[in-house]
């Protein structure tokens, strides 16, 4: 399984040095295009580069107000926390990374669960945050996960999940890689009750998410460009002793060989994921809750 | 035969009194005394090393040459085996084996991760690590089985799912987040048994019982003691402390509660004595499969979630 800290195109120290080089602070370099863009330009395009389409990572709040109608998004489990199952200690204690991430992103783990509307339609939305710990599922995410879609499932509402993530966290073991099993046993109940699941995919989606949740969507959008794969590159690049070519297991690699539905620009997503809920007739949903 | 350097010190007292068996049978002198002392040091050592074996002795054990692989428990412990090939859209996928067969006089469907014992069949068997094919063949045989109420016994012995071109080309994720979520909507009895290494999700496609047994020498891990040292601890020297600290050996999993039953293994491991071991499995099958045999299909479905639903620890 792929490590939580994946590496991915796009380092963060780069863009912040380049950052300070451009004056006055209402404009940035992209790291992608090296082109100088406003910033309140990219700030009005959802965080994705005007010149080159680039689509920086944002956090899960941001992902939340970008998808969901203002002032919906009620919020569940948020104080649910690690107990560090196995006293894990690498060269740190499992229980002192989870306190830096928690620090860094104000949560108590790396997802955000809860319910709210889409253009009115009702849904329940779990979102990864890969500033936690690069997104990685542990007891805490299985969990929240499980319970965002047996929600789904009472309320008879759409699930929705964001998937954003290196994949298990090895600090939980076994645990980690039994929230697989889990969240695609709360999926098979769901997908059995006939609610919709709308797995959403962005930049880096990989290991034990994508091979549980992220691929099990009735429907399976992704953003542009993200990478989406099981093995990670760095892995597979050691295995075959070979470079790997561009574009691989990056959206439109996977649309090509036909593992998602759609790549969709995250300016369009709501829209999309609108009609699509449309389609699916939300208001029976809605009727029976 | 492969030798494990903590194996060392019981071959060379085996050696040692072969050898003075050997000298007592030519010759004149009586090395009774010596033998039978030897034979006493031996079984304490033997004793000695076994019952307290560390997570990565486990793992190098779990990963022996000569242990049992899936086709060798289905040549010993079943009959009437039909092997059946393919996921009827790319290939067959031969890291996994699968097929009909008779347990006890009862017709099952096996299924598991195959490893190659020479170069050739260790190549051919891409050393146990499947791409989608095997997970998409293991998939077709088990619904094959809930279509006609067969029970599905299922052997976990994989270093991973393998990470290819390929096998991303293809959709490994694809293809093992389906088997998580279908082998929860089978409606006959499931037996799940790690005999080896249980690597990852290549490990756990295969791994959604309502029984989940475990070798008492198998490991089970959401990766590899070096995958993990190699990420957590910047190197690959740190493996015993990464073995250690992922808690992958069956007494840590029984205790966890993510497994339900330690089997036993011969004295000093499966690879000493398969024979021994596939009929010590044959007996623990047959008692796990009576017990599941009461339940309804509808029960068997519900039996299996909670199961899983169950797993994990956290605080509210
Ligand atoms: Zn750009």
């Amino acid at each position: 399984m792929v490590a939580w800290f994946h590496r991915v195109k796009a380092p963060l120290a780069k863009i912040k040095r380049d950052r300070v080089k451009v004056p006055n602070g209402m404009w940035m370099r992209c790291d992608r295009c090296r082109e100088i863009i406003y910033k309140t330009e990219f700030e009005n395009n959802a965080r994705v580069c005007p010149k080159c389409n680039y689509h920086y990572r944002i956090s899960a709040m941001e992902r939340i107000g970008l998808l969901l109608d203002e002032g919906s998004f009620q919020e569940f489990d948020r104080d649910m926390v690690s107990t560090d199952p196995l006293k894990f200690r690498d060269t740190m204690k499992y229980k002192d990374r989870l306190k830096k991430s928690s620090k860094k992103t104000n949560l108590k783990d790396a997802i955000v669960c809860g319910a709210g509307t889409i253009n009115r339609h009702r849904i329940q939305i779990c979102v990864f945050e890969f500033k936690f710990m690069g997104g990685s599922m542990g007891s805490v995410v299985g969990e929240k996960i499980t319970r965002g879609i047996e929600r789904a499932i009472h309320k008879r509402v759409p699930m929705l999940i964001v998937s954003c993530s290196g994949g298990a966290r090895m600090q939980e073991g076994i645990f980690s890689l039994m929230q697989l099993a889990k969240t695609s046993a709360s999926l098979a109940r769901l997908s059995a009750a006939k609610i919709p699941f709308i797995s959403i995919l962005t930049d880096p989606t990989t290991g034990g998410v994508t091979a549980s949740v992220a691929m099990l969507g009735d429907i399976i959008i992704a953003e542009p460009e993200a990478l989406i794969c099981f093995a990670g590159p760095r892995v597979i690049e050691q295995t075959i002793k070979q470079r790997l070519p561009d574009g691989f297991q990056r959206s439109e690699f996977l649309l090509e060989h036909g593992f998602v539905d759609t790549v969709v620009h995250r300016k369009d997503m709501k829209s999309t994921i609108s009609k699509l809920l449309d389609f699916f007739g939300n208001t029976i949903f809605e009727k029976e809750s | 035969m492969q030798i494990l350097d903590f194996e060392r010190p019981i071959f060379e007292l085996e050696q040692k009194i072969e050898e003075l068996i050997d000298l007592s049978q030519k010759g004149d002198v009586d090395f009774s005394e010596e033998i039978k002392k030897l034979q006493k040091k031996v079984k304490k050592v033997r004793r000695d090393t076994f019952s307290n074996l560390s997570g990565w002795q486990k793992t190098q054990l779990a990963r022996h040459p000569d242990r049992p692989y899936t086709l060798d428990y289905i040549r010993f412990m079943m009959s009437d085996f039909i092997e059946l090939h393919g996921d009827r859209g790319f290939a067959d996928g031969n890291s996994i084996v699968g097929g009909l067969a008779k347990l006890e006089g009862e017709h099952v469907v096996v299924i598991g991760h195959q490893k190659g014992r020479d170069i050739k069949e260790k190549v051919f068997r891409n050393f146990g690590m499947s791409n989608p094919e095997g997970y998409r063949k293991a998939l077709r045989l088990m619904k094959l089985a809930d279509k006609f109420g067969k029970p599905i016994i299922t052997l976990l012995d994989t270093p991973g799912a393998y990470p290819g071109i390929g096998a991303e080309e293809r959709g490994q994720a694809e293809a093992i987040a389906r088997n998580l979520r279908e082998m929860h909507m089978l409606s006959v009895p499931v037996i799940v048994v790690i005999i080896g290494e249980g690597g990852s999700g290549g490990a756990l496609a295969l791994g959604i019982g309502n029984r989940v047994l475990m070798l008492e020498n198998a490991v089970y891990s959401v990766i590899s003691p070096e995958g993990c040292a190699a990420i957590l601890w910047g190197d690959g020297k740190n493996v015993e402390d990464a073995a250690r600290a992922l808690r992958l050996t069956s007494n840590d999993l029984l205790r966890l509660k993510v497994i339900d039953e330690i089997i036993k293994e011969p004295l000093c491991g499966a690879h000493r004595d398969s024979k021994r071991m596939a009929s010590i499995l044959r007996r623990v099958l047959r008692r796990n499969l009576r017990e599941l045999k009461l339940l309804s299909p509808d029960e068997l479905i519900r039996h299996r979630y909670e199961k899983f639903r169950m797993i994990g620890e956290f605080m509210d």
